[in-house]
């Protein structure tokens, strides 16, 4: 008798509280993904598609559901380390595919340059850039919005005549970083 | 509010947390005037000489300018103006490295000084209580003023407040050693401060002004109580002396024991505090009308034989400074030796705290440099050794109870040494004011205050890059949304398009047979006209020549014309054989008359018969072959057009496939190129048939002409003929002037 008193009562528990949970879970119904969400945030949003996704926030999804989280060369391992902290993985290093060559000339920001006298006005650097920076008409010639430019290169290929260079951005007095052997303000004895 | 009256009147101040008491080493340039100087061969402008934005140049390279006139002009509140120290010629506007830290190169005016001094026309105004507020803003913002302490904040901005403000502070307190040029100021220019003070009182209206000086500069306090003696509002405040006083946030806590909060500005608080060489400024520009043009400067230091305070142009490099001080090369090396030796003596622009050392003696002074030290090797033997003697840190604490911002730097040092941003936000960094103190007590010689500025540079950086980052993905959103609306709404045109066709199909065959067949016999000829472009798109492809075939085609029209009028000429010639030998003959024989009249009948006839069956066969001949020919040239590069296009996407997929481009936008290209293609074809169609409709009337048109023409031929003689054939046949070879005239020559 007690047992079965014990599994009745057990039994209404859990029947209670599986209603409960299964009343929150459709009140309390959260739309999209809150983890690709916080992935996207993370990533650096050059929208390059060097990952294989086309755009960061595929790429966030696609992480989200399980991809390598090393695949974003232009975050480097400072977003890589970001996503494994988020994730609760390991850091890896960044995928043999996408790694960069180390030379410091790299991993400078870069923006897109279009040498216009080259430029014929194909608009094709305009389909392909992502963001919107390249400004242009057929046989018009396009340039750069430099302040919207990710640096991603994709519109580097797709020109048919190679009028479309990177170059790093310059260093100005708003960018420049302090450099501690540089430094040399003295203190008095 | 009136308790910290009394309390200011009774003598007694707040306190500060922390401070430090450097040895202050006034006495270097306390005691001598502030000398003028000779006028420099050059001067070297940076467009941006505050915080904020650079003015819009308003001279070229070789303009003539006269002192005190504006070089920019400011299109944005944050910018401010920079005018012309002093009379001469812009020799050159380029990049030249300036008075920052980095020394970065940034866009300067280079001035060759003519030496005259030639100024501007200027408006003296000698009582400025008559000014509106709105004027003297104006006035103090064409002057070009920024704050001279330090940071450089447009002034116009500071003053032009709305709320209402307890307390104007006057910060006179050069609190940092070495530095003199406010002292010298006060003492020898009081009257114009208080002017300025003045002025500011009119602007701002606050309800007490309260200048804070350090009691290390009597002489300056003595000026400045005699100046503002009769002036109930202002009261000459004498703090002790602690480093550092003169920081804004300290100076207030010390004069009201107020404290403002983190992030935000003093104004909130109802106070505002500017500079005393500010105020100096204001009233040289307000009363006098002169730019701020000119400052006072320390030169200082034991590696200068007479250092004493200057009135500097703005603009005045480095390098003339020194040599006008006396600069003792320690070294005994000649300079151009020295520029390559490594430790080359150093230069410090601003004072030995907050200062730094300029990487090269070319650049100017600008709005913010009140002091340049140049420190012997025994007077400051840090700066000269340029490695770091930088051991661990202890946990001494001394850093933290220095700190007037009351800050933990040991911790902060840890977390700027781990770059660890979101500890460092936690920490206020952004509440140091790089004063130094903590680096100067550190017992492990730590550069502390060097680590929180390069992280803030970090910071910074961040923030700009998250904000980039942000735009870039609300930039790469609206674009997929647009590409997506496009797609859609192409969609929706296509499927009208399609429906409208099918209606209008159906409605013709409901017409009846005739117009349904007419449609088909339409449709069936714009096929045939289309595989025929196709093919010869194909072999313009493939010869990829659209001229030669262009040319060959035009050469065999040439030839078929020039057969045709041979054709032409020999029945004309045929039919005039006989005629002329009449008309030669005429008088000659009469009965011969019969038989000619019986030949033009013959002939008649027989010509009758045969422009009947020419015109049969000339007229859709001439038809196809003008049209061709008009046609010809458009349709050829229409069609080289699509050839190429093909041969581009033929070769774009064929990448794409290699290169697994996302398919995405190669098949938005290729739908878009079919799209154009196909309304290409249409186009080109619709164009044919209406071209062959429009012949095929021209030349029933025409025929009856043709008849007309000829039935009084038949009354004329022989002459009227061949100028009515020639006629034809021009007519016939109008389509192609070139044509005609190979006829012609031919003829």
């Amino acid at each position: 008798m007690n047992i079965l008193i014990a599994i009745l009562v057990l039994g209404v528990i859990s029947a209670l509280f599986g209603a409960l949970l299964g009343y929150a879970s459709v009140r309390f119904h959260v739309e999209g993904d809150p983890i690709a969400e916080q992935l996207d945030a993370l990533l650096p949003q050059t929208q390059c598609g060097q990952c294989g996704y086309p755009g960061c926030k595929p790429y966030a999804e696609a992480v989200a559901n399980g991809e390598a989280i090393n695949k974003c060369a232009p975050g480097g391992e400072d977003t890589i380390k970001k996503i494994a902290d988020l994730l609760g993985v390991d850091v890896q290093p960044l995928d043999d595919n996408h790694e960069q060559d180390d030379s410091s000339q790299s991993n400078l920001p870069k923006v897109a340059f279009i040498i216009e006298e080259d430029c014929i006005g194909c608009t094709k650097c305009i389909q392909a850039c992502p963001v919107d920076a390249i400004l242009g008409a057929a046989k018009q010639m396009h340039t750069i919005l430099a302040d919207e430019c990710t640096g991603c290169d994709l519109c580097v290929a797709p020109c048919p005549v190679d009028c479309i260079e990177m170059r790093p951005t310059p260093e100005t007095i708003q960018n420049w970083q302090w450099d501690l052997n540089k430094i040399a303000v003295k203190q008095i004895g | 509010m009136e308790s910290i009256i009394e309390r200011i009147n009774q003598g007694k101040f707040w306190h500060f947390h922390g401070g430090i008491h450097p040895p202050e080493q006034k006495a270097i340039t306390s005691d001598k005037p502030i000398k003028q100087l000779s006028l420099p061969k050059q001067l070297v402008l940076p467009l941006q000489q505050h915080i904020g934005r650079q003015g819009d140049l308003l001279v070229e390279v070789g303009d003539k300018v006269l002192k005190g006139q504006a070089l920019t002009q400011s299109s944005n509140p944050m910018a401010v103006p920079v005018h012309a120290p002093t009379s001469g010629t812009i020799s050159a506007i380029k990049k030249s490295v300036i008075a920052h830290p980095s020394g970065l190169s940034e866009l300067c005016l280079f001035i060759d000084v003519d030496g005259e001094d030639t100024w501007k026309k200027r408006e003296i105004c000698q009582d400025f209580s008559r000014l509106s507020r709105q004027e003297i803003i104006t006035k103090i913002s064409d002057a070009g003023i920024a704050g001279m302490g330090g940071a450089g904040f447009p002034t116009h901005i500071k003053v032009n407040t709305k709320p209402d403000i307890n307390f104007l502070i006057i910060n006179a307190a050069e609190c940092e050693p070495y530095i003199t040029s406010d002292d010298l100021l006060m003492r020898e220019q009081s009257e114009a401060i208080v002017d300025g003070i003045k002025i500011l009182d009119q602007l701002l209206n606050p309800a007490f002004i309260l200048i804070g000086i350090e009691d290390n500069k009597p002489q300056a306090i003595k000026a400045l109580q005699q100046a503002t003696k009769h002036i109930e509002k202002m009261k000459v405040c004498v703090l002790p002396t602690k480093y550092p006083t003169g920081g804004e946030k300290q100076l207030i806590k010390i004069l009201t024991g107020k404290e403002v909060d983190s992030g935000s500005l003093p104004i909130n608080a109802g106070i505002v505090v500017q500079n005393v060489a500010t105020c100096y400024a204001i009233s040289d520009a307000v009363i006098n009308d002169i730019p701020l043009i000119r400052r006072v400067v320390t030169l200082t230091g034991k590696a200068l034989s007479k250092p004493q305070n200057f009135w500097v142009l703005l603009g005045t490099q480095v390098n003339f400074l020194l040599e006008q001080a006396g600069f003792i090369n320690e070294e005994n090396v000649p300079k151009s030796v020295q520029k390559t030796h490594q430790s080359s003596p150093p230069v410090i622009m601003g004072g030995p705290l907050m200062g730094f050392s300029i990487l090269n003696e070319q650049v100017p002074i600008i709005k913010t440099s009140n002091c340049i030290l140049a420190p012997s090797k025994v007077e400051m033997p840090s700066a000269f050794d340029n490695s770091s003697n930088e051991v661990e840190c202890i946990r001494c604490g001394q850093c933290a109870d220095v700190c007037p911002s009351q800050l933990l730097p040991q911790e902060l040092q840890w977390s700027a040494k781990a770059k660890d941003h979101q500890q460092l936000a936690k920490l206020n960094l952004f509440d140091c004011i790089d004063c130094g103190a903590c680096a100067y007590v550190c017992p492990s010689q730590i550069p502390l205050v060097q680590y929180y500025r390069v992280a803030k540079a970090e910071i910074r950086q961040q923030q700009q890059l998250d904000l980039k980052s942000e735009k870039a993905k609300a930039r790469f959103e609206a674009r997929k949304l647009r590409l997506e609306q496009e797609k859609i709404a192409r969609q929706e045109k296509h499927e009208k398009a399609a429906a409208a066709r099918k209606a209008a199909m159906n409605k013709k065959s409901a017409d009846g047979g005739t117009a349904s067949s007419a449609v088909a016999a339409a449709l069936a000829r714009v096929k045939a006209k289309k595989a025929a472009d196709q093919k010869k798109a194909e072999a313009v492809d493939s010869n990829s020549n659209t001229q030669d075939s262009i040319e060959t085609s035009e050469k065999s029209q040439v030839k078929a014309a020039i057969a045709r009028a041979k054709a032409k000429r020999l029945a004309n010639e045929q039919n005039a054989k006989p005629s002329t030998e009449s008309n030669n003959q005429d008088n000659v024989v009469d009965d011969k008359k019969a038989r000619v009249a019986a030949a033009i009948a013959k002939a008649k006839a027989k010509k009758a018969a045969e422009k009947e069956s020419s015109t049969i066969e000339e007229v859709p001949s001439v038809a196809v072959q003008s049209t061709s020919t008009e046609a010809d040239d458009k349709k050829a590069r229409i069609a080289a057009a699509v050839a190429k296009a093909k041969a581009k996407k033929a070769a774009e997929k064929k990448s794409s496939t290699i290169e697994e481009v996302p398919s995405v936008a190669v098949q938005s290209t290729s739908t878009e190129a079919d799209d154009k293609k196909a309304r290409i074809a249409a186009a080109v169609a619709k164009a044919k048939a209406k071209k062959a409709a429009k012949k095929e009337s021209s030349t029933i048109e025409e025929e009856p002409n043709v008849a007309i023409q000829s039935t009084p031929t038949e009354a004329d003689d022989k002459k009227a003929r061949i100028a009515a054939a020639v006629a034809k046949a021009k007519a016939k070879a109008k389509a192609k002037a070139k044509q005609a005239s190979t006829t012609n020559s031919e003829e």
